[in-house]
This record gives structure tokens, C-alpha cells and sequence, in this order.
């Protein structure tokens, strides 16, 4: 089962310079929020910010991770 | 039906309706958070929408999923584009973007996104408009 601590990793090894908090929404650690500040989202649209923190679970999106609901920002503001 | 029949219909669903929801139940009954809440965006709004019960066969969600690239439910489709699911489509809601892509006015009442825990102020219409 995953844990929030897993999750924060995983997101800010995948995205080098991020940071990431995550929280087990439920405490049964499959339905998760993630808020993710990195870089890498500028000049993406909303939808691919998304979608690349997707990318980084794949299948375990859906899976052993039920829900995963994210937040993206930018260092220099949120878009 | 065979899963390209499946991909078929839903490819068609998106193809043929301006606005075109994926959830988990209906909007008059829906079976998860997530979905409530998009529907209920889309329901302040006041805008026709289709929306599709994505629950009745496991293969639905697969081979939305495959279609869209997207890998929760649910999934708002304007205009055939991929808007996102209940995040992007609530944050859209506060700051008036929803409003902007579907073409229609930002609703009077405070733009605030309903919240299943929130007492609405008033009734929601909740009606499936899945012909």
C-alpha cells in the first residue's frame, strides 16, 4: 500500500527540483492530494501539468492508487 | 461488445456532444465525490451536457482511459477536447475559465466550487440528460 512519504518521493525524484506534499485523504491509502510546485510546469497547460505527475504512477493510478487528486504551481505562481 | 465496439461508442459520445461527461453514477445519483462535484460545476452552470455512466462495465473506464490519456474518472469533454477531470474542472469553476469554455456567463452567486460537505443554498438541478 502506498504511503503519502512514497508518493512526495517518487513525485520529486521524477521531477528533479520539485517539492511535493501529499496527504492520504481518507487514511486508507488509496485516495490521495498532491500539491506540486516545480519548473517544470511552465508554459504547460493545466492538463499537461496534470498529466505529467499522472505519467510518473502510470497504471497505479486507477489501481492500488484509487484516486489521486492533484494541485499544480509553478515556483513563480500557480497556473 | 467487444472493446473496439466500446471505444467506438465512446469516441462517438465525445464526437457528438458538446459537452460530454464521464462519471461514476448519474448526475441525479452519482457514486463518487469526484463525479458529484463535476456534475454539480457543470449543473451551476446551466448547461446541456451528455453525461455517461462509466461503472455498469469495467471495460468502459479501459478503454476511456486508452482514448484520453486521462487515468481517473471523471472526464469532461468540450468541443472533443479533453478538459480534465474533477480538479482542473473545479479550479476552472472558481476562476471563471469553465464558464469561458463552455460559452456561457459566470454564474451570479459567489463562484466558489460546491463541496460535498457544503449546505447548497439552494436545489441543485440534478438531471441526467443522457438521452
Amino acid at each position: 500500500m502506498p504511503t503519502p512519504e512514497e508518493l512526495k518521493t517518487r513525485i520529486e525524484s521524477a521531477l528533479p527540483g520539485s517539492t511535493a506534499s501529499v496527504e492520504d485523504l481518507t487514511g486508507g491509502g488509496d485516495h490521495f492530494r498532491a500539491e506540486v510546485i516545480s519548473d517544470r510546469f511552465e508554459g504547460l497547460s493545466r492538463i499537461e501539468q496534470h498529466q505529467l505527475v499522472y505519467g510518473i504512477f502510470g497504471d497505479e493510478v486507477g489501481g492500488p492508487i484509487h484516486a489521486l487528486s492533484i494541485k499544480t504551481s509553478t515556483p513563480g505562481g500557480t497556473r | 461488445m467487444t472493446n473496439q465496439e466500446i471505444r467506438d461508442f465512446l469516441q462517438n459520445a465525445i464526437d457528438e456532444n458538446h459537452v460530454m461527461l464521464f462519471m461514476k453514477g448519474t448526475p441525479d445519483a452519482p457514486r463518487c465525490g469526484f463525479s458529484m462535484r463535476t456534475s454539480a460545476a457543470l449543473n451551476a452552470m446551466g448547461v446541456q451536457y451528455a453525461a455517461m455512466d462509466i461503472l455498469p462495465d469495467p471495460r468502459i473506464r479501459e478503454e476511456l482511459s486508452a482514448l484520453s490519456g486521462w487515468p481517473t474518472i471523471p472526464q469532461l469533454f468540450i468541443d472533443k477536447k479533453l478538459i480534465g477531470g474533477c480538479d482542473i474542472v473545479l479550479e476552472m469553476y472558481e476562476s471563471g475559465e469553465l464558464a469561458q469554455a463552455l460559452g456561457v456567463e459566470q454564474p451570479e452567486e459567489e463562484p466558489r466550487a460546491p463541496e460535498a460537505s457544503a449546505p447548497q443554498s439552494g436545489p441543485v438541478g440534478l438531471e441526467n440528460r443522457l438521452s
